[in-house]
C-alpha cells in the first residue's frame, strides 16, 4: 500500500454519517506527512508536561477538554509543554468543534511543520468516524478479477474465466434492473474481521463495463444511477465455468459450501455455463436462495428432513401392519 | 437389457443424499436405467432426483435396477454396488 497521507485523508471522499469534514487551517507543508498508525490519541497528559509513552506517531485529537487546558496554559504564557509537544514528529493535530486554537499556538505548530486540522464535528462523533475510516484504509485489501453486482439487495461476486460469459451476465442482471458494483477489478476489502466490501479498483473508470463486440460501456449514462452502486459486501461468490460433461455438479446444494477471501468465509457456487442455461436467472434465484439461507430457510435442507420424516412414518406404517397380522 | 433387484439396506431409505449419489453414478452411463418399484409398478428414470425421491423407498424396500443400452451390465454394477455399501451411510 502505497503511503497515506494527511493530504489523503483530507481528500477522503466520505459522505453522510461517514463525513469527516475536515480541513487544514496552517501547517499545509506537513500534509505529506504519512499516517502510519490507524488510531487516534487525545494528547491531556503530554500538554501537562507528561510525555513517557506518548504517541506521537497517532492522530492528535484536541477536544474541548485539551482546549480549555490550552486556553489555561497561554493566559499564563507558558509555552514550554506546547513547544515539547510539537517537537514530536505527529501526523496532524486535528480540533474538533470548529475549535480555533490561540495564534501563538498556530505558529509554534506552523513553525514544527504540523498540519494543523479543524473538524466541526463533536469529539466523539469525530473518533468514531475517524476511527472507521483509518481502519478502512488500512483493512488487508485485494483486487479480484471479477465482476461485483448487487442482486435483490445480496452481493454476489461472480468470478471465472475470461470469455466465459461474465459480463454479459452482468449486463442482463443490470437490465434487470440490478446494479453494477464494479466490472472486471474488483477491489476487496477486510472490515472489520469479517466482513467483506467489494468495491470498483480505480474510481475514474469504475462502472464501465467492456462487451465483447461492442466496446466500453458506460453503464451510469445508459442505464442511470439506479443501476449502479459504489461498495457493496461481498455474500455470496459464485464461479461461472465452462460445462464439463465429465464433473458431477451439486445437485442437492444441502452442503454449506465456502469459499475464503482474505481469510473470510463466504458462501460459494460453481455454475456450469452452456447454451440453454440462462446464468442471469440462475445467480437471480442463488441471490434468492442466500437471502432465504440468511433468514433461517435451507431449502435443500428442508426439503431432505420432509423426505426423511416421510419415510420413517412409512417404516414405522408397515411395522404397526406387520405387528397387527401376528 | 439387464436388470437386478437390490434391497435398501440403510435405515433412513433413499433421501435426498443416497438420490444424488445414485444420479451421481447413474448419469456416467450412457444406457437408459429406470429404477422400478414392482409392488406399486412404479417405474422412475435414474438421472433423475426428484424421481427417486418421489420413490419413497425405505428400509427393506426392494427395488429393480433396469438398463438398457451399449452399458447396461456396468451401469447395473455400479448401482448395485452402491446399494451394497449402504449409501456410504451407517
Amino acid at each position: 500500500m502505497n503511503k497515506f497521507t494527511v493530504l489523503d485523508l483530507l481528500n477522503l471522499d466520505l459522505k453522510e454519517h461517514d463525513a469527516l469534514d475536515l480541513r487544514c487551517i496552517a501547517g499545509r507543508s506537513g500534509l505529506v506527512r504519512p499516517i502510519e498508525i490507524p488510531d487516534i490519541n487525545r494528547p491531556g497528559l503530554a500538554l501537562s508536561g507528561f510525555f513517557d509513552n506518548f504517541a506521537f506517531q497517532r492522530i492528535q485529537l484536541f477536544g474541548r477538554g485539551e482546549y480549555a487546558y490550552l486556553e489555561k496554559l497561554f493566559e499564563e504564557h507558558s509555552f514550554a509543554s506546547v513547544e515539547r509537544f510539537f517537537q514530536n514528529e505527529m501526523p496532524c493535530v486535528i480540533f474538533s468543534h470548529s475549535l480555533l486554537p490561540k495564534d501563538e499556538f498556530i505558529e509554534i505548530c506552523t513553525a514544527s511543520g504540523c498540519p494543523l486540522l479543524q473538524t466541526s464535528l463533536t469529539t466523539t462523533d469525530f473518533s468514531a468516524r475517524i476511527m472507521r475510516a483509518l481502519s478502512n484504509m488500512f483493512a488487508p485489501k485485494q483486487t479480484i478479477h471479477g465482476v461485483f453486482v448487487e442482486v435483490f439487495g445480496v452481493g454476489v461476486l461472480i468470478l471465472g474465466e475470461s470469455g466465459v460469459g461474465k459480463s454479459e451476465a452482468a449486463l442482463e442482471l443490470i437490465t434487470h434492473g440490478h446494479r453494477l458494483v464494479a466490472d472486471d477489478a474488483v477491489e476487496i476489502r477486510c472490515v472489520s474481521g469479517n466482513i467483506l466490501l467489494g468495491s470498483g479498483a480505480n474510481k475514474v473508470i469504475g462502472h464501465h463495463m467492456e462487451i465483447r463486440g461492442q466496446g466500453i460501456l458506460n453503464i451510469t449514462h445508459l442505464h442511470g444511477v439506479s443501476a449502479i452502486r459504489d461498495k457493496m459486501e461481498i455474500q455470496l461468490v459464485v464461479h461461472l465455468e465452462n460445462w464439463d460433461a465429465s464433473k458431477n455438479y451439486d445437485r442437492l446444494g444441502d452442503l454449506d459450501v465456502t469459499t475464503e477471501i482474505l481469510g473470510v468465509k463466504i458462501p460459494y457456487l460453481k455454475i456450469p455455463v452452456k447454451p440453454g442455461r440462462n446464468i442471469p436467472i440462475l445467480i437471480e434465484t442463488a441471490a434468492k436462495n442466500e437471502r432465504l439461507k440468511e433468514m433461517g430457510y435451507f431449502s435443500a435442507k428442508e426439503f431432505n428432513q420432509n423426505v426423511l420424516k416421510w419415510l420413517e412414518g412409512e417404516n414405522a406404517r408397515t411395522l404397526y401392519l406387520q405387528n397387527s397380522d401376528l | 437389457m439387464t436388470e437386478r433387484r437390490v434391497t435398501i439396506k440403510n435405515r433412513a431409505g433413499i433421501h435426498a443424499r443416497p438420490a444424488a449419489l445414485i444420479v451421481g453414478v447413474a448419469s456416467n452411463f450412457v444406457s437408459k436405467i429406470n429404477m422400478i418399484k414392482e409392488a406399486e409398478n412404479e417405474s422412475i428414470n435414474a438421472k433423475s432426483i426428484m424421481g427417486i425421491i418421489t420413490l419413497g423407498a425405505r428400509y427393506n424396500t426392494t427395488l429393480l435396477i433396469r438398463a438398457e443400452g451399449p452399458d447396461e451390465a456396468e451401469a447395473v454394477q455400479a448401482l448395485s454396488d452402491l446399494f451394497e455399501r449402504r449409501f456410504e451411510e451407517e
